[in-house]
């Protein structure tokens, strides 16, 4: 994949993968198509096993990337990899408590808690 | 009765982009006028919804097809029409996303958000036009 299309910095802490947006937008359609694309490589490619996808930088989120983390949270069960979401700010949050994904997924404040016992 | 800041009437190609930069200008008006935060982010996100399911499902991405946008702004209250050239479809049908069969599907969370962030979301009979409305909320109280 091209740099320039990266849409996720991927970082390593023992044997967890950090995986943190780039952007303030996840809006876009085509967008939304590549990180979609740079998630599903971790599990289907690479075969990561536990993984933690950072928020800190997404300020808008629309309900085509929530669709995308739908499908990730499914590939990796169907992996047996490990997904945890953190650093969420509050109105992001609120997207995800009134779609209950809140339920579905695990969202640590930080990434620090996320971190512990993973 | 509120003076009206803006009204404008657009015509855009079926394409998310042009989409985008109608959401833009209205999501910079609303942050001249200073509407709190919350109610920027809703209606920014309730406009990229409302758009995308008028291009994508109701043009099916049709590029010979426009959407047609009517949208007023004061400082109390902005109102947005969007009107695709689809065939409609009826909201009641789309099934609740929320519903513990259907939370691992990945659609049919737009207009869910719509409505819960604006003050009113009211389709057309045939669900080919979408009316958002947004009042202005009450400032959040500073910490002290």
């Amino acid at each position: 994949m091209a740099s320039g299309q990266r849409r996720v910095d991927i970082e390593e802490v023992g044997d967890v993968t950090i995986a943190r947006f780039v952007d303030r937008k996840i809006l876009d359609e085509s967008n939304i198509q590549i990180i979609g694309n740079q998630l599903f490589g971790l599990i289907d490619e690479d075969g990561r096993g536990k993984i933690i996808l950072d928020f800190t930088e997404v300020e808008y989120l629309s309900s085509a990337a929530l669709g995308k983390l739908i499908t990730l949270d499914k590939k990796a069960k169907a992996a047996g990899a490990k997904l945890r979401l953190c650093s969420i700010r509050p109105e992001i949050y609120e997207v995800f408590a009134i779609t209950k994904l809140n339920k579905l997924f695990q969202i640590y404040d930080n990434q620090e808690k996320a971190l512990e016992g993973f | 009765m509120h003076v009206l800041t803006e009204q404008f009437k657009l015509t855009i190609p079926n394409d998310t982009k042009a989409g985008q930069s109608v959401q833009e200008r209205i999501v910079r008006r609303l942050e001249e006028l200073d509407y709190p935060p919350r109610d920027v982010f809703g209606v920014r996100l309730a406009l990229e919804e409302a758009l995308v399911n008028a291009i994508k499902h109701g043009n099916r991405l049709d590029p010979d097809k426009s959407v047609r946008i009517d949208c007023r702004i004061n400082a109390e209250c902005v109102r947005i029409e969007i009107e695709d050239q689809g065939l409609g479809f009826r909201p009641e049908a789309v099934p609740d996303p929320t519903a513990e069969n259907n939370l691992e599907r990945p659609c049919g969370r737009g207009i869910m958000l719509m409505r819960a962030f604006m003050t009113l979301i009211e389709y057309n009979e045939i669900g080919n036009r979408v009316v958002l409305e947004k009042r202005r909320g009450q400032p959040e109280p500073e910490c002290s």
